[in-house]
């Protein structure tokens, strides 16, 4: 490794750092308890926490078989596909809660057919929280399952059909346990993704105690008025981040030998 | 070698004509809240065509956001404010130059959808169980009104959300996600056909005043005045009126 | 099982064309260099790929009839053993080998009791409990080779299984395929897909050689290796091979005559074996010239054929003394010019007994 690569190596982790700091040190540590334990933050915070859980679950069910088809299947239909799939990416979470609204909202094609054959409405529900947080989260399980699947190339399952396996045993006994430890890292990425979720959420799911309004929106909604108070929160949300993080990434990188 | 010298010449004329003053006039930065979009523009339009060369600079957005950023040591000629609390707040820091003064008061009304489909009467209606109503969230200035009108009225109503500002609210009942919202009347007319009003008597016993200010360390102190007191004379009172706001 | 295959399938520029029978209980060995072909052929058998036109037939079963049959691979009954072993690195050495008995709706014991039989069979029975990622490459390639078997295929393919083993590991696990198919065969068809002639020789009933798609030479392995009918089965597969019986230090020819040369070590004295070396090694003397020199291999022969091959010309002899019946040696045309060699001229060969290697041979 060059040397020279620790000075802007050293600048970028400082640009990570630096402003996190800025936040401990802007804290007001007298009335960080009072201001993390209120209900209004629990509620926030049990809110976070549970849609998140969900929406990496519906991101792992729905992501890894469009990472194995994306992976898998050729053509030019799928190369694009692959781009699509990026979109959330890209677009500024608002556009993408608006765009969900117009998908899923009262007069949008699929809200209205749910609303009128099920009345189920979906805006301002918990249920449009996980939506949302799935739709920003998703293409960050999806691209590093399809980038592990791709790396890995398809011998193995290859062998395994050789072998006697059908198709879905060779998915579940060979492609899946493979994959556990891009599962496991994605999976993470994909949780702090949407706990960090909010643009889309505000827009499409609104903001109300207890249903709607995640951690991320009740900061949003404090540094309005109290900036210490959304300053707490934030270090909430930090260290819940950081926790996950810690706990969840070394064991999903040891998925293959446990 | 030649053709990179070149390149950097030309970014930094670029960059030092960017600094400078729009030709040789100079420019007076307006920290106005959302509400005052419509009307503020075109204050800032006549005000610019009164004086050449001045470059008025709009930064548009909720009361309590635009106070953080003056606190924060953000520059700022004038701050014009949807409620007293954020302007105290602003005082209180030491950064108001003389007294605040109030220009215009608004009050929340009841948007609905065009034609009013539901057939909504009332304040009291909206707390029929099934509406989705939207509201904004207690702690910015359109939420505590509408909280104080539900201490007026004895009615409390249960919404399906409460929205950080008065344009999201808006935008709920324009795209029709909500039944009904409570918004200003400045708001439904900006809207134009868009949305219906209801009209909700009670809000004038809990309308906004909205404080003016010309901020220390104004960059340009003179021309802020100036600007304050255009708010003021009769144009604004007219483009204030136009756009829905009640005289003070 | 008898496999036969008669298939045709082009991709781009290539095109394979292929009729071969493998009968039950016997090893075809098919040669040929990169890009002849043998990887697309075996994909087809294995059911990775589908042949344009043209019918596999297993035991009378078909797996293709191009283009309106194709059973999938795992409904084949062929094992694959290729170059890499390709372990599952998730599973356990024994949970790999019992991969195929489980696919096929054993339980996870008697699965695992199948898995322990064939890891005993590739004298493997203590890596039972081990990692994939803890075995050296040879093996590894035991396992892979258990595995395969593990599921009583009647077809086994083996693509290239030695070529990424190094040097000191390739000859155990060549003398481990050599007792599997022979004893653990039964009705088995095996295809041995390889470049290097010495897996043929020491491995397979019979070779097909591939070139460009194509079969352009097949029949009983050592008449194709020994024999070549055709320059390019010599270029690639042009040995000397003598056969015999063998010896603590070498062979026995079947005149009686010894060959020095260096034993294979899954040799066994008394069994069946063949020299092999190359005619490159082989030196040519006058007859008259003194027999001196190290060279321990000396034998009388004239002059056949003289054949330009590339850079040099390749002397095939006749009426050797003994074993020198149809020897290749591949001199320089200065040589020839300087020894005035020419069709009967008499002559003597000399190989170092370093450059022969004795390997057991498949018993006819």
């Amino acid at each position: 490794m060059p040397r020279v690569l620790w000075f802007p190596a050293a600048l970028a982790l400082a640009l990570v750092l630096l402003p996190v700091a800025g936040l401990l040190v802007r804290t007001d540590y007298a009335r960080l308890p009072e201001l993390i334990t209120s209900p209004a933050s629990l509620n926030a915070l049990r809110l976070s926490l549970v849609t998140a859980l969900l929406s990496t679950v519906l991101c792992v069910l729905l992501g890894v078989p469009l990472a194995v088809v994306l992976a898998r299947a050729g053509g030019r239909a799928v190369r694009l596909l692959r781009a699509v799939v990026l979109l959330p990416l890209v677009l500024p979470p608002v556009v993408g809660g608006l765009a969900l609204l117009f998908l899923l909202g009262r007069n949008g094609f699929l809200g209205y057919l749910l609303d009128v054959v099920a009345g189920v409405r979906v805006p301002f529900t918990t249920a449009a929280v996980v939506v949302a947080q799935t739709f920003v989260a998703m293409p960050f399980l999806v691209v590093s399952l399809e980038g592990a699947l791709r790396g890995a190339g398809d011998r193995f399952e290859r062998v395994a059909a050789t072998l006697g396996a059908r198709p879905w045993t060779v998915f579940r006994r060979v492609t899946v346990p493979l994959l556990l430890p891009a599962l496991g890292s994605g999976a993470v990425l994909s949780f702090a993704r949407a706990l960090g979720e909010f643009g889309a959420t505000i827009t499409f799911a609104g903001s109300l105690e207890g249903v709607t309004r995640t951690l991320p929106v009740e900061i949003y909604q404090r540094a309005e008025t109290d900036v210490d108070s959304a300053v707490a929160l934030a270090l909430l949300l930090i260290v819940v981040a950081v926790v996950v993080i810690a706990v969840a990434r070394p064991r999903a990188l040891e998925g293959v030998r446990s | 070698m030649r053709g990179v010298r070149a390149a950097l010449a030309a970014t930094v004329l670029a960059a030092a004509s960017a600094c400078a003053p729009a030709g040789e006039g100079t420019a007076l930065t307006v920290f106005a809240a959302a509400s005052l979009t419509d009307s503020f523009g075109a204050l800032a339009e006549r005000f610019e065509a009164d004086h050449a060369g001045v470059d008025v600079r709009l930064n548009l957005a909720g009361s309590a956001r635009l106070a953080q950023q003056i606190q924060e040591g953000a520059p700022a000629d004038v701050y014009a404010s949807a409620n007293e609390r954020t302007m105290r707040e602003v005082a209180a820091a030491g950064r108001v130059e003389g007294e605040p003064r109030t220009f215009a008061t608004n009050r929340l009304t009841i948007a609905v959808a065009p034609g009013n489909p539901l057939g909504i009467e009332s304040f009291a209606d909206l707390a029929e169980p099934g509406l989705t109503v939207v509201v904004c969230a207690p702690p910015v200035p359109c939420g505590s009104a509408a909280e104080e009108i539900e201490r007026i009225t004895g009615v409390t109503l249960r919404p399906a959300s409460e929205e950080q500002n008065v344009k999201a609210v808006l935008t709920k009942v324009r795209t029709g996600e909500a039944d009904a919202g409570l918004v200003y009347v400045t708001d439904v007319l900006s809207a134009g056909q868009e949305v219906a009003e209801v009209e909700l008597p009670e809000a004038a016993r809990a309308s906004n005043d909205y404080p003016v200010a010309v901020l220390k360390d104004a960059a340009e102190p003179e021309l802020a005045r100036e600007f304050r007191d255009f708010v003021f004379s009769d144009v604004g009172r007219q483009e204030l009126l136009r756009a829905g706001f009640g005289a003070p | 099982m008898t496999l036969h295959v008669d298939l045709a399938l082009r991709r781009g520029r290539f095109a394979l064309e292929v009729a071969l029978d493998v009968p039950a209980g016997t090893v075809l060995a098919v040669l040929g260099p990169n890009g002849s072909g043998k990887s697309t052929l075996l994909g087809c058998l294995a059911g990775l790929l589908v042949p344009d036109h043209g019918t596999v037939t297993l035991g009378g079963r078909t797996l293709t009839s191009a283009p309106r049959v194709h059973l999938p691979p795992h409904a084949r009954g062929t094992g694959l053993l290729a170059q890499d072993p390709l372990l599952f690195p998730h599973l356990s050495v024994v949970d790999n080998v019992a991969f195929a008995p489980r696919s096929r709706g054993a339980t996870t014991a008697a699965a695992r009791a199948i898995g322990r039989r064939w890891l005993a069979e590739v004298d493997a029975a203590e890596f039972a409990g081990r990692r994939p990622g803890s075995l050296s490459g040879g093996q590894a390639q035991r396992v892979a080779l258990a595995r395969a078997l593990a599921g009583e295929p009647d077809l086994l393919l083996l693509d290239e299984p030695l070529a990424a083993l190094d040097v000191d590991a390739a000859p155990a696990i060549r003398g481990l395929l050599r007792r599997v198919l022979r004893t653990a065969g039964g009705n088995r068809a095996t295809v041995l897909v390889t470049h290097d002639p010495l897996d043929a020789l020491t491995l397979a009933d019979r070779v097909a050689v591939l070139a460009a798609g194509r079969v352009v030479e097949s029949g009983p392995t050592r008449d194709v290796l020994g024999a070549p009918r055709t320059p390019f089965t010599a270029r690639i597969a042009g040995l000397n091979l003598v056969a015999g019986t063998a010896t603590a230090r070498g062979l026995r020819t079947a005149s009686g005559r010894s060959i020095s040369g260096l034993p294979a070590p899954d040799v066994v004295e008394g069994e069946p074996a063949v020299a092999v070396f190359a005619p490159g090694s082989v030196a040519v003397y006058p007859a008259s010239a003194p027999q001196a020199g190290s060279p321990r291999n000396t034998v009388a022969a004239t002059v056949a054929t003289l054949e330009p091959h590339g850079p040099v010309v390749r002397l095939r002899t006749v009426d050797g003394d003994g074993w020198a019946d149809g020897l290749a040696a591949d001199l320089t045309p200065t040589a020839i010019a300087e020894l005035g060699l020419e069709p009967g001229v008499a002559i003597r060969l000399a190989v170092k007994a370093t450059a022969v290697a004795i390997h057991p041979v498949p018993g006819q």
